[in-house]
């Protein structure tokens, strides 16, 4: 076991026990035993293959950016990733929201009892194929085994480190009257997939969830010298929650247009038939960037430039006001676009 | 209030009146829902669907209905025939 | 969407509007019974578009706003059994009964699901024979035809794990308790169109004549509701008071048979109370004796009604019937806000409350 070469494509053979016991987070032989053939072949760093109580990296020159991030998501594989690929974006996005280049991450398991060890392997593949698509290694971790109906499968934590390289500050006190706001692309995605997949609401959609990484096309930003103030992953609650909270921190209205925020068609049609706002919809592969007028369009071509990009758009602009987010109704009415008290529900009526 | 929506029988599946399901297609998302109210829809129609049902066919004909009545409106600046 | 995007076009809409301001020759009050209109007018902003001598009142026409505090009471009761699944439409779970609502009911270790279609709650009790599953059948007109399919599949089944909790209400009632109280301001109705599409609009005649008030047959889609609202006016600038049906490609004057036949077997008649509302006779449906094996207030002991306390100072009721707005409330937004609802207008997602709040009209000027 201990010479095995990391291969995604060849999972590993399950010993024992084809299932989480409560005696693999025990600290015994089992737990050992997990480590080496589910965890070390997927993730396999030099830093991790220490087991060591922490892990020790040599940091560059520049800021560090920290954070860290719980993922619970049901189920545990949707069209287009899974709660393994998304703990890794979801972190990864977060140090890119500051431009941050993302460089280690952390994960910690909370298994619960009888979860199949197959579908703890293809977890871990799936977030060594996702770390190792952004550049970033998995340096430490945590395996802990809760009782069986205690959990909800997998819980995972993942933390992330990474290196700031530019003088840009980049938070919602940055954002100035006048900034640009821009999208990456068309939303709802990642909600909807989700949802089509959540039982009693199952519907075919070929929808696909957006989860991506978007550190790459955050630094092309910052290379190309777009003066960025601020960037917001559009995760729970969506655009009209990031823009919000946005607003608030940077006491700033910020005016959009409805007709400038890109829906797919069949996000708009699961929308529609389930009684949903797409701009209050998750993604995971989306972000808001708030940028310098004179950048406006330089931001719009390097973002469309990006396979990331392509469905970019400028979808409104920063203004005086009380915070608030209002928005320009396909009808040409403006209304404020105000935060959900809670998710959304499918409606009747 | 009652949510329906319009989405397009792409397929029936057979099954005894109260029984007969369907697939609509609402712009590429599809879902399984019941036609027992709509026994007369057939694979192409649209129906209004509300919570799992089809509960009107929509009349294509007469779909076009406020276009023309907004075009008599602008025609008969002060007419007094109402349209129905 | 074929059939959606066409109504949403601004152009038309504008020219409308203008023939809506050109009509008005005085200040008119009309009101738009179903809350998914409700929910259009504000989301579109529509009502931003019309000229302000036109007051939109919204109506009673959420079938979550109007399910009274004792029902909820009930479904969290029977939510609580051990074995027992209460599957409910999504926004239902989160209105507040006395002390909670059926989502907190999960966090206690009761099992409420949300459904798409009563047939999925039917499904659920197929898998689940040893469990008592409880459909929480909500709705107007437009909804029960869909829960009476399914009790009826489950007579015709035999499957004795399955039962509803009823608390249909019907929507002609409820316009004539609104037209005959003596504080009405309402001089026109848009009717709701999908209530329409399955009842037809036969019984809205004699209401029309008694009452002398237009009632306009309305759609959901902007274009719709401008379109109901113009021909409303115009009703009304030329004296008449009829029943009219723009929505004719979902509609048809005796609506939809094969729905209504179902309904009469399975459900009839009877007095409902409206949250916010009180009492009006005849406006609910209560399943008829052959059904009443299907009755889970009587299967699970919970006739008797459960007491609850209404929040003094919701004035929901006024807010139901029309005769004030939501911001004209002490609590709104205050002590009575999404998260923290008094009474339900503020709990759904179309209760009239809520969608003020959301889009938060008038919020700065609200007396």
């Amino acid at each position: 076991m201990d010479n095995f070469v990391f291969s995604s494509s060849c999972p590993l053979p399950i010993q024992r026990y084809s299932h989480i016991t409560l005696a693999h987070g025990g600290g015994g032989t089992l737990m050992r035993s997990l480590i080496d053939s589910v965890i070390l072949p997927a993730f396999g760093d030099k830093n991790l293959d220490q087991l060591h109580d922490s892990a020790v990296m040599q940091f560059p020159q520049g800021r560090l950016a920290f954070t860290t991030d719980s993922y619970v998501v049901h189920p545990l594989f949707f069209p287009g990733g899974d709660i393994g690929s998304l703990a890794v974006h979801g972190t990864v996005n977060d140090l890119a929201m500051s431009g941050a280049q993302p460089l280690w991450l952390s994960v910690g398991f909370i298994l619960e009892e009888g979860l199949p060890l197959e579908t703890l392997q293809r977890i871990v593949h799936s977030m060594r194929r996702a770390a190792d698509q952004t550049g970033t290694a998995i340096v430490t971790g945590d395996t802990k085994v809760v009782d069986k109906g205690k959990g909800d499968g997998v819980f995972i934590n993942t933390a992330g480190i990474g290196v700031i390289e530019h003088a840009l500050e980049i938070n919602p006190q940055q954002v100035k009257v006048g900034d640009a706001v821009l999208i990456n692309g068309d939303i709802g995605r990642h909600g909807i997939a989700v949802m089509a997949a959540r039982e009693g609401l199952e519907f075919e959609s070929g929808i696909k969830s957006d989860s991506a990484p978007l550190a790459d096309l955050v630094m092309a930003l910052i290379a190309g010298g777009v003066e960025i103030h601020c960037l917001r992953d559009l995760t729970r609650g969506g655009l009209a929650s990031a823009l919000n909270e946005i607003a608030h921190a940077s006491q700033t209205m910020i005016a959009i247009d409805e007709r400038a925020i890109p829906v797919c068609d069949n996000v708009k049609g699961a929308c529609e038939m389930l009684g949903f706002d797409p701009l209050y919809v998750a993604n995971e592969g989306r972000f808001a960037a708030f940028v310098a007028p004179k950048d406006k369009e330089k931001a719009f071509s390097i973002l469309s430039s990006h396979p990331l990009g392509a469905g970019a758009s400028i979808i409104g602009e920063v203004k005086t006001g009380a915070p608030a987010v209002v928005m320009k109704s396909q009808l040409g009415a403006m209304r404020i676009v105000d935060l959900l008290s809670g998710e959304q529900l499918p409606r009747i009526c | 209030m009652c949510l329906g929506i319009p989405g397009k029988i792409v397929s029936v599946t057979d099954g005894e009146d109260i029984y007969r399901m369907g697939t609509i297609d609402f712009s590429g998302v599809r879902k399984e829902i019941s036609l027992a109210y709509v026994p007369e829809a057939q694979v192409g129609d649209y129906v209004v669907v509300h919570a799992g049902f089809a509960i009107s066919v929509v009349d294509e004909e007469e779909a076009n209905q406020v276009f023309e009545y907004l075009k008599e409106m602008e025609e008969l600046a002060s007419g007094s025939d109402t349209v129905s | 969407m074929k059939f959606v995007d066409e109504y949403r076009d601004p152009a038309a809409a504008r020219h409308f509007v203008r023939a809506i301001k050109s009509t008005l020759t005085r200040p008119r009050s009309i009101m738009e019974i179903c809350g998914g209109q409700t929910h259009a007018i504000v989301k579109f902003g529509l009502d931003q578009l019309l000229p302000s001598s036109l007051t939109l009142v919204h109506g009673p026409g959420c079938p979550v706003c109007v399910t009274p505090v004792e029902m909820i009471n009930k479904a969290i009761e029977i939510a609580l059994q051990p074995d027992a699944i209460l599957c409910s439409f999504g926004d239902m779970l989160r209105v507040p009964g006395s002390q909670r609502d059926l989502f907190s009911v999960k966090a206690q270790g009761g099992d409420a699901r949300i459904v798409y279609s009563p047939l999925d709650a039917l499904k659920i009790a197929r898998a689940n024979p040893n469990k008592q599953v409880v459909f929480f059948a909500v709705g107007f007109e437009t909804t029960a035809p869909n829960n009476a399919m399914a009790v009826y599949q489950a007579k015709r089944e035999n499957l004795e794990n399955f039962s509803l909790l009823v608390a249909h209400v019907c929507v002609p009632p409820a316009m004539e308790a609104i037209l005959s109280s003596l504080d009405n301001q309402v001089e026109g109705f848009l009717a709701a169109g999908h209530v329409c599409a399955v009842m037809g609009y036969r019984e809205y005649e004699p209401i029309a004549q008694k009452y002398h008030t237009p009632i306009v047959v309305t759609g959901f889609e902007p274009l719709d509701i401008l379109q109901g609202i113009a021909l409303c006016i115009k009703q009304l600038e030329e004296g008449r008071a009829e029943v009219e049906n723009p929505y004719v490609r979902a509609v048809r004057p005796d609506g939809n048979l094969a729905a209504k036949k179902i309904l009469a077997q399975v459900f009839c008649p009877g007095p409902r109370v409206w949250r916010g509302i009180g009492e009006i006779p005849d406006s609910g449906l209560h399943l008829t004796e052959e059904y009443s094996f299907f009755d889970a207030e009587m299967r699970f002991g919970l006739a008797e009604a459960l007491r609850a306390n209404a929040a003094s100072e919701c004035i929901s009721g006024s807010i139901l019937r029309g005769i004030k707005k939501p911001h004209e409330c002490p609590a709104f937004g205050v002590r009575c806000t999404p998260e923290q609802p008094l009474g339900a207008p503020m709990v759904s997602n179309e209760g009239a409350c809520a969608a003020y709040y959301r889009y938060r009209r008038h919020a700065t000027k609200g007396n």
